[in-house]
């Protein structure tokens, strides 16, 4: 990581002081500053925390239990209910917890999983080019020729509804995404000085892929999985609003809970304003701090 | 330039080519017993043995593939697998309610996107293009079934402004020939009706285009200010044009390129994210057709629709290349 990190953090710099000290910083620690001082950002990594630790610590957290009859049909929102009560009586506040719960899985299994399969699907095509290259991006091709959620819709209806099927509706989705940029990175780099430079003094292509252009093409796809969690979440909740979310019309999925919101919009029109509102306020946290890490991991963008 | 055009018509054949093959799959290779898992509860030995002759299932899986894309180039899209109706007449009678609310999402974000990037961009760094800016953050993060619902509670239920379902008031028992509801109601000379279902077409258009109102409203903010800061801008007020002049002539004709092109690039995002919106607002279009296509696992309809929106999609993003190009002549020749 080190070997370019030097020419990127020589960028101009308002105060005067600090140049002497940059050389020694990384370009992780460098990153690190600018993101500190990037407002947007930390206001989206704070929301990105709630959201985090609401999913993990709902079981302690969240007053009553998912499906646990807590209180009145349809209930305002009160003390006792801080985001009142469903058709059931289950309490709104302790199923968005639950709901960030499964979101935060799926969206994270389901990205990981896309930027496995896409980046090695980039680093075929970038790293040997030719016929694989052109192979694999013809692929890549037909899937983002399939608009948005419909590929999504369309695997969920192929394979059923279902926890792992969901995961895996998202992550092809997105798959083709990481392996374009990725390739991309790796085609730029290819004629980078360094990289030449090890060609010529007879290291592998494993060797130069591995290690001197793959950590160099890392930083893009960690800003584009941070982006694409905002819509995953936004994804995984509209396959659940279309009835392709978890099979059990009972699951505390956000989407799935807007199902049963949406008939009862003029009794309790509260449950969609806090279940839409948790959906918003997370896809909002990994925007902001995905445009602040592509900020400070790469300064040249910043006008 | 015809050379160019063709270029992109021959790049675009392995795309269909591989969209043939996996929406073959897609209903050939279904996992499990076909039978079973296209007819679901439906499934009789009678439907078993109807719908194996049908999609030809006894026979090897490449002249099964053959034959569905002989069948593809002949214009044969297949029919339900419930009720044996042609997909493309079907599917023609509700298009047109989709195309009617991506245009207006269309409108709607072009609108009002383009003056907002470029209120945005002329007063850079103030506290103005910071509300632009949290406006496209939200545009981008509000979920349109989320926003749509909101709208309905606030200005269908709550204000009682507008009406939130269906395409025209459904007790006025209007009928549709062409299926646009605004060409009909004008040709039958109702200018009532046809301001009924402009309003019905208010809030489903709002909620869709939120996205592509976000990403417009950057698009030209940061297309306006990078040409603002271009020499020919500088030399155009250095010879003492009017700001206006500036505006129009050096610098918005710069910049309407990429918004152009990003423009092109939302009608994808609008054809899927009409699936959601139609939902909502119960509107009659292909999208709530496909969905309970789903719920009833008529495959067929499903396939043949992802296959005509990427078509769509396709087409569009060809047409907005070749337009980029015959706009940009830098791209034409190189």
């Amino acid at each position: 990581m080190s070997s370019s990190a030097p020419s990127l953090s020589l960028g101009r710099r308002r105060g005067g002081r600090a140049v002497e000290a940059r050389v020694s910083r990384g370009l992780w620690a460098d990153a690190l500053r600018r993101l500190v001082r990037n407002r947007p950002a930390l206001v989206g990594l704070a929301l990105v925390a709630v959201f985090v630790v609401a999913a993990l610590a709902a079981p302690v957290v969240a007053p009553y239990g998912p499906y646990e009859r807590a209180g009145g049909q349809l209930e305002p929102p009160s003390p006792a209910h801080l985001f009142g009560t469903d058709l059931l009586g289950r309490d709104v506040f302790s199923r968005v917890l639950y709901g960030a719960q499964i979101s935060l899985q799926v969206g994270v299994v389901a990205v990981l999983l896309a930027l496995l399969t896409g980046g090695i699907i980039g680093a075929l095509a970038g790293g040997f080019g030719g016929w694989v290259d052109a192979a694999l991006m013809r692929l890549t091709d037909v899937l983002l020729a399939i608009p948005g959620i419909l590929l999504a819709i369309g695997i969920v209806a192929w394979l059923g509804r279902g926890m792992p099927q969901l995961m895996l509706a998202i992550a092809v989705t997105y798959t083709p995404i990481f392996a374009r940029l990725l390739r991309g990175s790796l085609l730029a780099l290819r004629e980078v000085d360094y990289v030449v430079a090890a060609r010529s003094i007879g290291a592998s292509p494993l060797r130069i892929l591995t290690r001197h252009m793959l950590p160099n093409a890392v930083t893009p796809l960690i800003v584009q999985a941070t982006l694409v969690l905002a819509t995953a979440i936004i994804d995984i909740a509209g396959l659940g609003f279309l009835g392709l979310g978890p099979p059990d019309p009972r699951t505390p999925e956000w989407g799935t809970m807007l199902v049963d919101a949406r008939r009862f919009l003029q009794t309790a029109p509260h449950i969609v304003f806090f279940v839409g509102g948790a959906i918003v306020v997370s896809a909002i946290g990994f925007n902001l701090l995905g445009d602040g890490l592509r900020e400070s991991l790469d300064p040249r963008l910043k006008r | 330039m015809i050379r160019y055009i063709v270029r992109r018509l021959l790049g675009a054949i392995p795309v269909l080519f591989g969209l043939s093959i996996v929406l073959f799959a897609f209903v050939h290779l279904l996992p499990g017993d076909p039978c079973s898992a296209i007819l679901g509860q439906h499934r009789t030995e009678e439907a078993c043995a109807r719908l194996r002759a049908n999609l030809g299932l006894d026979d090897p899986l490449t002249v099964q593939y053959l034959r569905y894309l002989g069948s593809l180039l002949r214009g044969d899209l297949g029919a339900s697998v419930i009720n044996n109706k042609p997909f493309l007449d079907e599917f023609l009678v509700r298009f047109p309610g989709t195309i009617e609310l991506t245009l207006g999402a269309l409108v709607f974000a072009v609108g009002l996107g383009i003056p907002l990037g470029r209120l945005a961009a002329r007063h850079a760094q103030s506290w103005l293009d910071g509300v632009v800016t949290a406006i496209s953050l939200f545009g981008i993060s509000i979920p349109v079934f989320v926003l749509g619902l909101v709208l309905v509670v606030v200005f269908g239920v709550g204000l009682g402004w507008l009406p939130t379902q269906g395409r025209i008031d459904a007790r006025l028992r209007f009928e549709s020939v062409t299926n646009f509801m605004l060409i009909d109601t004008l040709l039958a000379g109702r200018p009532d009706l046809f301001v009924d279902a402009v309003r019905h077409l208010i809030l489903p258009s709002i909620a869709l285009g939120s996205i592509p109102l976000a990403i417009i409203t950057r698009i030209t903010r940061a297309s306006v200010i990078e040409v603002s800061h271009e020499d020919y801008v500088r030399t155009a007020r250095a010879k003492g044009l009017t700001e206006r002049r500036v505006d129009e002539r050096h610098i918005m004709r710069n910049a309407w390129l990429p918004v152009t092109t990003v423009i092109g690039l939302q009608v994808g995002g609008l054809l899927a994210g009409a699936v959601l919106t139609e939902t909502v607002f119960v509107w009659n279009g292909v999208g709530r057709w496909v969905v309970d296509a789903i719920g009833n696992r008529d495959l067929t309809i499903v396939q043949s629709t992802i296959l005509v929106f990427a078509l769509i999609f396709l087409v569009v993003n060809l047409i907005v290349d070749i337009g980029y190009a015959f706009l940009n002549p830098r791209i034409r020749y190189a």
